[in-house]
């Protein structure tokens, strides 16, 4: 049993095949999506758990990889810049995980990347700019 | 009142480092230990800190003159507009000044990436500036014009003037409307989501000094990473508010102007910032010592989180159409805990104002002081204070098209 948090880019050419269809029907896997970012003729990113057989998984990874998709671990995606946290807590209350919470009584922020779902709120909630995205946005604005 | 000091018998001690300095949180346990006259007699300093978004600040610079001299009529640093109506070669950049070409606030909420706040963070890092300057060209100075890099280093001064910092109390602000609001309190979710506090509370300098009897003009302080003095009350002062019995105002009260040269301070303690939908600005570090004169002092130098309150306004309506009232008082233990109760509702709390870097810039202060390096003044004068009768005005409105009598 496999349970992994992953996040899948899609070239612009495989933007309308049913990429999810076949990991449920041909790998048996379990999917819960996270996020999805899907255009018509434009990239996409499908940020999603899944879970099922060990070796079911690996198939489909490779078959995934195989068809042209880019598969990242999710924790990668988000990075909280340590240097630049001033450690006030402003995104404590907008992190719906509650993935960046305070640390008491120490008063600090912490980072807990495994609860993390991407939804990028944090990027724009932080004052002092210390959340950033290895992703570039700008096909998903 | 059995015992007490003077500052110039503390500053003796400081010389031989051999005084007792605590912080203003480490201070509490100590007197409910040792009882208040016997921690008053141990104590010489209690050092205090805050660490928070503090907009009425900004830097005065003179840039020294090029060949041929220019007066500059307009400028900006890295495009960041700088207040050019003092002397020719002379600047003020405010904190929350923004390029023109920002698109603010037309793609709602704006992302405010850089403004003043983020320049003054630059020049104290080291980092090359890009001065561009304009005038008219006079017989005195006749360049019209500058395009150059500058550093903090080259510049002639560079003297941060702080009008309005360290605020005792700050509001806690919720939103009780539908939709999420955007304010320089932080985003506030709808139906009183979340409330946003801004106050390092029993560390902040004006909740250790209620009624600033020790903390004057002149003041030495820790401010941006160095050295600085209070130079005035700050704007919008207002120590007449209602206090509670151990005198800490309920509501947002003093304030104190500030200033220091920058070329001795640390972009650590210099933040620039931006506040989604709302603007630029600049987290500020300050740290006030207070000399522990008498028990009075020490009485105030012990206020704990739960002996502060502070108002829950909402920011939808009530703040932004000047509506009086508020949702109630909490007290800084509650808001801490990082829940507080409203009209029956667990609300989650979250602060602008960084309590771990106020108790970071309280221990530094007190190292300071412990080492020598860091003697404490008396004040040339006292700040007007709760018998001062100040009472704080609303904008005149008066229509200009009545004219004025001839």
């Amino acid at each position: 049993m496999v349970r992994q948090k992953i996040v899948l880019r899609f070239p612009p050419n495989i933007v309308e095949e049913p990429i999810l269809y076949m990991l449920i029907k041909d790998y048996k896997l379990m999917v819960n999506i996270l996020r999805a970012d899907i255009n018509p003729r434009k990239e996409g990113r499908l940020m999603m758990e899944i879970s099922g057989d060990e070796a079911d998984y690996q198939k489909a990874m490779s078959w995934l990889k195989q068809k042209g998709l880019t598969v990242m671990n999710l924790e990668q995606q988000i990075i909280w810049r340590s240097d630049r946290c001033t450690h006030c807590g402003a995104c404590t209350v907008i992190c719906p995980t509650a993935a960046l919470n305070f640390k008491r009584p120490e008063m600090t922020v912490r980072f807990e990347e495994d609860k993390c779902i991407i939804c990028e709120l944090c990027l724009r909630a932080c004052p002092a700019r210390a959340m950033e995205t290895l992703v570039d946005n700008a096909n998903f604005r | 009142m059995s015992f007490s000091k003077t500052i110039e018998e503390i500053n003796e001690k400081i010389k031989k480092g051999k005084a007792v300095v605590f912080t203003a949180e480490e201070v509490i346990d100590l007197v409910d230990e040792k009882g208040l006259s016997e921690a008053t007699a141990m104590v010489d300093v209690v050092t205090t800190g805050t660490f928070g978004p503090m907009c009425s600040s900004g830097l005065f610079m003179n840039l020294g003159h090029p060949q041929p001299r220019i007066k500059f009529n307009e400028a900006y640093l890295n495009g960041v507009p700088a207040y050019a109506g003092v002397a020719a070669v002379d600047l003020y950049l405010g904190a929350t000044s923004l390029p023109p070409a920002d698109p603010a606030n037309r793609n709602y909420p704006g992302d405010f990436l850089y403004g003043g706040g983020h320049v003054i963070e630059d020049l104290v890092a080291g980092k090359a500036v890009r001065l561009e300057a304009a005038s008219y060209g006079t017989d005195c100075y006749p360049r019209k014009k500058v395009d150059t890099m500058i550093t903090l280093a080259e510049i002639n001064e560079a003297t941060l003037f702080n009008p309005r910092n360290a605020y005792q109390n700050y509001n806690v602000a919720v939103n009780v409307s539908d939709k999420t609001i955007y304010t320089y309190m932080g985003i506030l979710k709808p139906k009183t989501g979340n409330a946003n506090y801004s106050s390092a509370g029993q560390l902040s300098p004006l909740f250790n000094d209620p009624y600033m009897k020790t903390i004057g003009i002149g003041t030495r302080i820790f401010l941006g990473g160095g050295i600085g003095y209070v130079t005035w009350h700050g704007t919008q002062h207002n120590p007449t508010v209602e206090r509670a019995e151990n005198g800490t105002p309920k509501y947002p009260a003093g304030t104190l102007a500030v200033i220091g040269d920058l070329k001795q301070m640390q972009p650590q303690w210099l933040r620039g910032l931006s506040f989604l939908g709302y603007g630029a600005t600049m987290q500020v570090g300050i740290g006030i010592p207070i000399p522990v004169l008498n028990e009075e002092i020490m009485g105030y130098c012990a206020v704990r989180d739960q002996d502060i309150c502070a108002p829950i306004v909402d920011y939808s309506k009530a703040y932004p159409q000047r509506e009086p009232g508020n949702l109630g008082l909490v007290t800084y233990a509650d808001l801490k805990s990082g829940e507080i109760i409203i009209k029956g509702k667990k609300v989650p709390t979250a602060s602008l104002s960084s309590y771990a870097g106020a108790r970071e810039i309280a221990s530094t202060l007190k190292a300071w002081i412990e080492k020598g390096e860091f003697s404490l003044t008396v004040p040339a004068a006292a700040l007007p204070s709760a018998g001062s009768g100040i009472k704080l005005n609303t904008m005149p409105q008066h229509d200009p098209e009545e004219g004025e009598e001839q």
